[in-house]
This record gives structure tokens, C-alpha cells and sequence, in this order.
């Protein structure tokens, strides 16, 4: 029995703090947020050499073969840190997908790009509902020659604009969900950026009319493992961004002084910030143990995917919205930092699955 | 991260599962109307925690030398999650076993650990907490419980409030003023008080839910021998502490809530709304599963603090949540409960037509006197942010 990170995900986040600290720091994320992509390729450039591109892709795609838990420690401080740009869509979402499901050829093909630093991913699945719900997608895959080809029009896909490759959600005639691989500068996709609330995450609409794609794999089961790791994924940014915005709120209150003392000597703020830690501690345990459980194939992998997504991301908002309001009005200006997380927290809550979304999953999953 | 239980621990949890399976009492002792016959149920209650001992079933960690095995902590947690999920009885010396026990490990001389540790396992001897008084309950530090030192002894005069089950505990750890003249925090001391000694009155207070479980305790010159004394004179503060951070702990446990988020569930599945369970109600539907997910949370939670008392890392800030978030949680879960039963959450427990055995009505009075018992949730706040976030003191 030995429930926490071992002494090598202790030191890979340490490490990751470290050098984001050095290297992305919030003036460096407001560089890239004055940007048109979003995306900062030194940084990602650096960060493909550490390895964190290819984290959880096998070793013989070039990976370094790690599981999420590894990743969610990167996630973590990449919420932090509020890192802007492609990671968690491509590194993650992406390069999950082919992990998945891809034929041994497509994965040699996007993968090792991917896992190299040599291509960006990314995954399209929402539509005109905006909803992550099965039932909700409508975009079609014929049979057509060597492969297939998709028509629909998708929403909201993180970083299209700078993608080499999409992967795409798509029904055949029988309404059975499928997941495809498009190449992002094919015939037959358009892409248009969106203008985004959180600058740190860009979305586009990505138009397919009888585009050519392959198809990875389908079946209501792989879609559900996507959405795990999805879940996974952005509950441990929502972590990282949490503690950002408690420690700022925290250290702020010990040198902003009001009638005369430090307002943080004031307990309403001193509640506000406890009560954030009371939220924060039991996620991340169950955070750790959503990521183990997917690593593991547990039973119950499904169900506290979707636990940590849902607590996780109302912890985020509920924090940041705590957070800001410490700050007084200081917090409410464009100057201060604390809304690229107060905003990442909002992007985190309904990317892939808004909480109800997710407890209506356990719901259903815990046969209420 | 291994979840894996050895395959010794695994032969171990069913050797605890079996032997519950047979010996547990089957009436008079937890929920059940008979059990609340206090005459016959305390000498029930002993001897049921005095099977548990003997069985090899109590304090598992404590050092062999006072009774313990020296196990480490996973057969503990191991025994803990057995007993909850045969939903044996609370142990009726918990307070012992849970707070004065640990604390007298760090904290006792050889001697008083010779004499008392025993003792708490087997039920022999019953312990009550004398803390807060009528003056100091939030601000602890401010007791006014005087002990005055006249030879061998401590005469000790003054009063204690909210005591649970001093009407039938055997001892008392209590908290006095040895120096009336220094700083609040360095005048107190840490003293074990027979109960049956002269000049104790003991006069029970009746709870919101109907029961005598909490007292006053007067006492009229109450001498107490010096050896009585644990660390040092007007160093009980820091010892005091300690107790605290055990019964903290013990209060918070996530053990429990898991059954009571069960119970709870099946509730809602046997309650219609409009010819529907209420679990199909899509609102209360959802209130459920955040539940469901605190619970799960705080389960994952404990682990991961067992793990880290495994590793030998010292307690952190997860640890000063736990009694914050455990007991709010329980709370919210009996009220959630009152709320699925409609118009049957009018009912006392002691009418025939109360749902669920009746459970709900006083686990629900019960949770939300544990948020304030062992101080309030807006002190473990302040907890909290000054000793685990460092926010400045307001006082």
C-alpha cells in the first residue's frame, strides 16, 4: 500500500516547477497572449527536448512510455504556471487518441512527429451544441476510396490554427461514433479562429466537407476513454491553477494592509483561503487516484475520471472567484495576473464536460 | 503509487472479517432503540471493546510494551475499515484509545504510561476529556480551572462544560491554571484527575437530540496527586495540542461517511416523487453525487495521510482539514437525507412511522454537534490559515 507520487514524480515536479518558473513566467504568458496563434514555439521547442512532448507516448514511437499520473504531475504545474499554447490538447488528447486506437502505421505516422516535437495535434468533437455529449454529434464519415471521408462542422478545437493534425469525432450511416485522423492542411478543412475569453487557450471552428481522414478506431467505449483522460487532464491544470491563485491571494493579504494591519489577519479572508485548502486536499488524492486508476485499467477508472474533472474544475472556479475577490479591486484590473486564471478556470470547467455533465456520468455509472 | 495490499495483509482482512461476522453483537448496542438503555449498555460496551482487545483487534500500533503489537499502520486502517463496513459499534473507550492513548505515548512518563495505556485498551478504565469551561470554549487558553499546588498535590477548584460521558468515565485528562500570573498559553498544565475522587459533581446537560450525552463537571477541592502531572507544569498548552490534533483526526475520519453515503442512496432510490425515485429528480440526482465525490475524495484523502505516516513524513496542512471537511461532510450528508424524506423528517426517532430505522433524524442533530465539538469549523479556519498558510494572527 503506498498511496502518493513516487520519489521520481516528486522530483519531476519539482523540476517542471522550476523550469517554468524560469521560463514561463506570467510575463512570458502575456507575450504569447498579445500573439495571433497563441503559441510559443521556443518554449515548446525546449519543452520537446525535456521530453514532455512524447511523456505518455510508447517508447517505440519515440516516447518516453509514461502514464498519466507522470503526466498529471506536468499538467499540475503547467496549470501553475498558466502555460499557454497546444500541450494538454496534443500531447495529451491527441497523442491518447492514437495511443488508443490507431493502426501500428498511423501511429508511426502522427506519433513520433508528436512525441519529437515535429507535429502539433489536436481533437475535434464538439459541434453547434457545444456539448461533449455523443448525441450531440452530428459530423458524418463515408467510406471512400483508400479511407474516409468527413463532412460536418466542428467547434471550439483547441489550437487547429496551428495544427498538423486533427483527430475528429464522426458518425457513419448507422450513427456509430468514430474517431478519424485528418491531416490539417487537407483539402476540405477550413479553420477560423475564434475570438477567445482566455487567451491562454485559442479555439477555432474547423469546417470538413469530404475531407480525407483515416480512421483510428470507434465504438462508445473508446469515446468514453477519451473522455477520461480528457477529464484527467484538465483536472490536473485546475489543480495547478488553484494553488497558483491561493498562494497569490495568500501572499498578497500578508502585505496589503487595511485598518492598519495585513488583511490577512482578518478572518474573512483567512475562511475564504481555508476553505480553498479544504477544497483542494482531498482532490488532489483523488486526482492521483483517477490518474493511477487509468494507468491501471481499475474498474472504477471511468467513474473518478469524472469525479476528479467535476471537482476539480468547480474547486478551480469557486478558488479563482475566492481568489480575485481577496484581491480587491486590484484583482479586477487587466495589470494583475489573477484573471489568466480566473479565466483558464472557466475554459477548464466546460472543456470536455461541464461537472454536471461529468456527476451525471457517475450518476449513471453508479446506477442511481 | 501501489494499491496493492500484500497478500498477508489480504489473508489478515479476512481473518477480521470473519471473526466480526461472528462475534459482533447483534443488538443493544449501536442504533437500535434497546441500545439506548444506558443501565445495561455500559457494561455491554466494555465488554465488547475488551473482545475486540483481546482478539488482537485495538490499537494495533501501539508500542508491545503497553499492550500494543507494534503493527504498522496499514493493519490498523486494515481492522478500522472492517469494523465500519460490518457497522460494529463505536468503541465505548474511544476517547482514550483515540486522544489521551497517543498523546501519553509522546507526551507520559514511563511510569504514567505503565499505569494508564493498559488500561484504555481493555476498557478497564474509562476516560472524559475536561477542556472547555463556561468561559473558554473558542479561546481555550483563556480556563480559568485553578490548581493550586499544596504539597504532594494539586487542589483544583473551578469548572468544566460539554463533557462527554463523564457520568460514567473511570478518569479525566484535564486542562488547569497552574500560573494565574503568566501569559495565558504558559499558565496551564496537563493533569489526569480520578473521577471518584471528593469534590467532583458531575451533572449531566441534555442535548438537542434528547440524550444526556455531555456534562458539567464541578469540582470543590479536588486534590490530585503531583505524579498526575503530564510534561511539565505550565507546559500543558503544547500537550493539550497534541490531544487536539488526535481528536481532530478521530472526528474527521473519513471511515463512515462511505456508510452513510449508502445508506443515504438507497434512501433516495426508496422515496418516490411523482411516481419516480428521487434519484431520477435530475437536481437532487446531482446533490448526490457531490456527495458521492466528497466522500470518495476523503477516502483517498486518508490514504494518502496513511501513506505519508507510513513514509514517516510529518502531518502538513491535509492534515489540519481533516476535521474541518470530515464533519461537515457527514453533516451534509444527514441533511441531505432529512431532505429526500419529505414531510417523515418531521418525525422524532421515536415514532413507529419514521423512515430508516430512524437513523436520520438523530445522526442528523448528532453530525452538526461533531462541527463544533473539538472547535468549531471557523476555528479549524483559522487553523488553517495561520498555522498551515501563515496568514498573521489576528489576536
Amino acid at each position: 500500500m503506498d498511496f502518493g507520487l513516487s520519489e521520481e514524480q516528486q522530483q519531476l515536479k519539482e523540476s517542471a516547477r522550476a523550469f517554468l518558473s524560469g521560463e514561463c513566467p506570467t510575463t512570458f504568458v502575456r507575450k504569447t497572449m498579445a500573439t495571433g496563434e497563441g503559441y510559443p514555439r521556443e518554449l515548446y521547442d525546449h519543452i520537446a527536448k525535456l521530453g514532455w512532448r512524447g511523456l505518455i507516448v510508447p517508447e517505440k514511437f519515440g516516447g518516453a512510455g509514461l502514464g498519466m499520473l507522470d503526466m498529471a504531475v506536468i499538467l499540475e504545474e503547467g496549470g501553475y504556471a498558466a502555460m499557454p499554447g497546444p500541450f494538454l490538447f496534443s500531447s495529451v488528447l491527441a497523442a491518447s487518441a492514437l495511443k488508443l486506437s490507431g493502426s501500428e502505421q498511423l501511429k508511426a505516422k502522427w506519433l513520433t512527429p508528436l512525441a519529437e516535437g515535429k507535429a502539433i495535434g489536436t481533437v475535434a468533437i464538439v459541434e453547434s451544441a457545444g456539448s461533449i455529449d455523443q448525441r450531440d454529434i452530428n459530423a458524418t464519415a463515408t467510406k471512400g476510396g483508400a479511407g474516409f471521408h468527413l463532412t460536418g462542422a466542428k467547434m471550439f478545437v483547441p489550437y487547429a490554427n496551428v495544427a498538423d493534425f486533427v483527430v475528429v469525432a464522426a458518425k457513419n450511416n448507422a450513427r456509430e461514433i468514430s474517431l478519424f485522423v485528418a491531416d490539417a492542411k487537407a483539402p476540405g478543412v477550413t479553420i477560423r479562429s475564434l475570438k477567445n475569453l482566455d487567451l491562454t487557450r485559442r479555439v477555432s471552428n474547423v469546417e470538413l466537407k469530404g475531407a480525407p481522414a483515416e480512421q483510428l478506431g470507434g465504438g462508445d467505449d473508446l469515446f468514453a476513454k477519451l473522455i477520461d483522460v480528457a477529464a484527467i487532464a484538465v483536472a490536473a491544470d485546475s489543480l495547478g491553477g488553484t494553488e497558483r491563485a491561493l498562494e497569490m491571494a495568500v501572499d498578497y493579504s500578508k502585505v496589503r494592509e487595511q485598518f492598519g494591519k495585513p488583511i490577512g489577519s482578518f478572518q474573512a479572508l483567512k475562511h475564504a483561503a481555508a476553505e480553498i485548502v479544504a477544497d483542494v486536499e482531498p482532490a488532489r488524492a483523488m486526482l492521483w487516484y483517477a490518474a493511477y486508476a487509468q494507468d491501471t485499467g481499475a474498474a472504477d477508472a471511468e467513474r473518478v475520471a469524472s469525479m476528479a474533472k467535476a471537482r476539480l474544475c468547480d474547486i478551480y472556479s469557486r478558488g479563482t472567484d475566492r481568489a480575485v475577490l481577496m484581491h480587491g479591486g486590484i484583482g479586477f484590473t487587466w495589470e494583475h495576473d489573477m484573471h489568466l486564471w480566473f479565466k483558464r478556470a472557466r475554459f477548464n470547467e466546460s472543456y470536455f464536460g461541464s461537472p454536471s455533465f461529468h456527476r451525471e456520468r457517475v450518476a449513471v455509472l453508479g446506477a442511481y | 503509487m501501489d494499491l496493492q495490499f500484500t497478500p498477508e495483509e489480504e489473508a489478515f482482512r479476512l481473518k477480521v472479517r470473519s471473526w466480526l461476522a461472528e462475534n459482533m453483537p447483534t443488538s443493544g448496542m449501536s442504533d437500535d432503540r434497546e441500545g439506548r438503555d444506558d443501565k445495561t449498555w455500559l457494561a455491554r460496551a466494555k465488554a465488547w471493546q475488551r473482545r475486540l482487545y483481546e482478539a488482537g483487534y485495538i490499537a494495533l500500533a501501539w508500542p508491545k510494551e503497553y499492550g500494543g503489537q507494534a503493527m504498522d499502520p496499514v493493519r490498523q486502517s486494515i481492522v478500522n475499515d472492517e469494523m465500519v463496513r460490518a457497522k460494529a459499534p463505536y468503541n465505548v473507550g474511544a476517547s482514550g484509545l483515540g486522544m489521551l492513548g497517543p498523546t501519553l505515548i509522546s507526551w507520559g512518563s514511563e511510569e504514567q504510561k505503565q499505569r494508564y495505556l493498559p488500561k484504555i485498551l481493555t476498557a478497564e478504565e474509562i476516560w472524559c476529556q475536561g477542556y472547555s469551561e463556561p468561559g473558554a470554549g473558542s479561546d481555550l487558553a483563556s480556563l480559568k480551572t485553578r490548581a493550586e499546588i499544596v504539597g504532594d498535590e494539586f487542589v483544583v477548584n473551578g469548572q468544566k462544560v460539554w463533557t462527554s460521558g463523564a457520568q460514567y468515565a473511570d478518569m479525566m485528562f484535564c486542562l488547569v491554571r497552574t500560573d494565574p500570573e503568566a501569559p495565558k498559553h504558559r499558565g496551564i498544565s496537563y493533569i489526569l484527575i480520578d473521577m471518584r475522587t471528593p469534590g467532583i459533581t458531575v451533572r449531566p446537560l441534555v442535548q438537542m437530540t434528547g440524550d444526556r450525552g455531555f456534562n458539567e463537571v464541578f469540582f470543590d477541592n479536588v486534590r490530585v496527586p503531583r505524579k498526575n502531572l503530564v510534561a511539565k507544569l505550565n507546559e500543558g498548552w503544547i500537550v493539550a495540542n497534541a490531544t487536539l490534533f488526535h481528536e481532530r483526526n478521530m472526528l474527521g475520519s473519513a471511515s463512515g461517511s462511505e456508510q452513510r453515503f449508502n445508506r443515504l442512496l438507497a434512501l433516495a432510490k426508496s422515496i418516490t416523487r411523482g411516481g419516480r425515485p428521487l434519484t431520477e429528480d435530475s437536481v437532487f440526482r446531482q446533490r448526490l453525487v457531490e456527495l458521492e465525490i466528497r466522500v470518495e475524495a476523503m477516502r483517498f484523502h486518508a490514504l494518502r495521510q496513511l501513506t505519508d505516516q507510513i513514509r514517516g513524513k510529518n502531518p502538513g496542512v491535509e492534515a489540519m482539514i481533516n476535521k474541518l471537511v470530515g464533519t461537515e461532510l457527514n453533516h451534509d450528508l444527514a441533511t441531505a437525507a432529512m431532505e429526500a424524506m419529505g414531510d417523515y423528517s418531521m418525525l422524532s426517532r421515536d415514532d413507529e412511522a419514521a423512515l430508516d430505522h430512524a437513523y436520520w433524524p438523530y445522526e442528523w442533530m448528532f453530525s452538526l454537534g461533531l462541527v463544533i465539538g473539538g472547535g468549531t469549523s471557523h476555528i479549524q479556519k483559522n487553523i488553517i490559515a495561520e498555522r498551515g498558510l501563515k496568514m498573521p494572527k489576528s489576536r
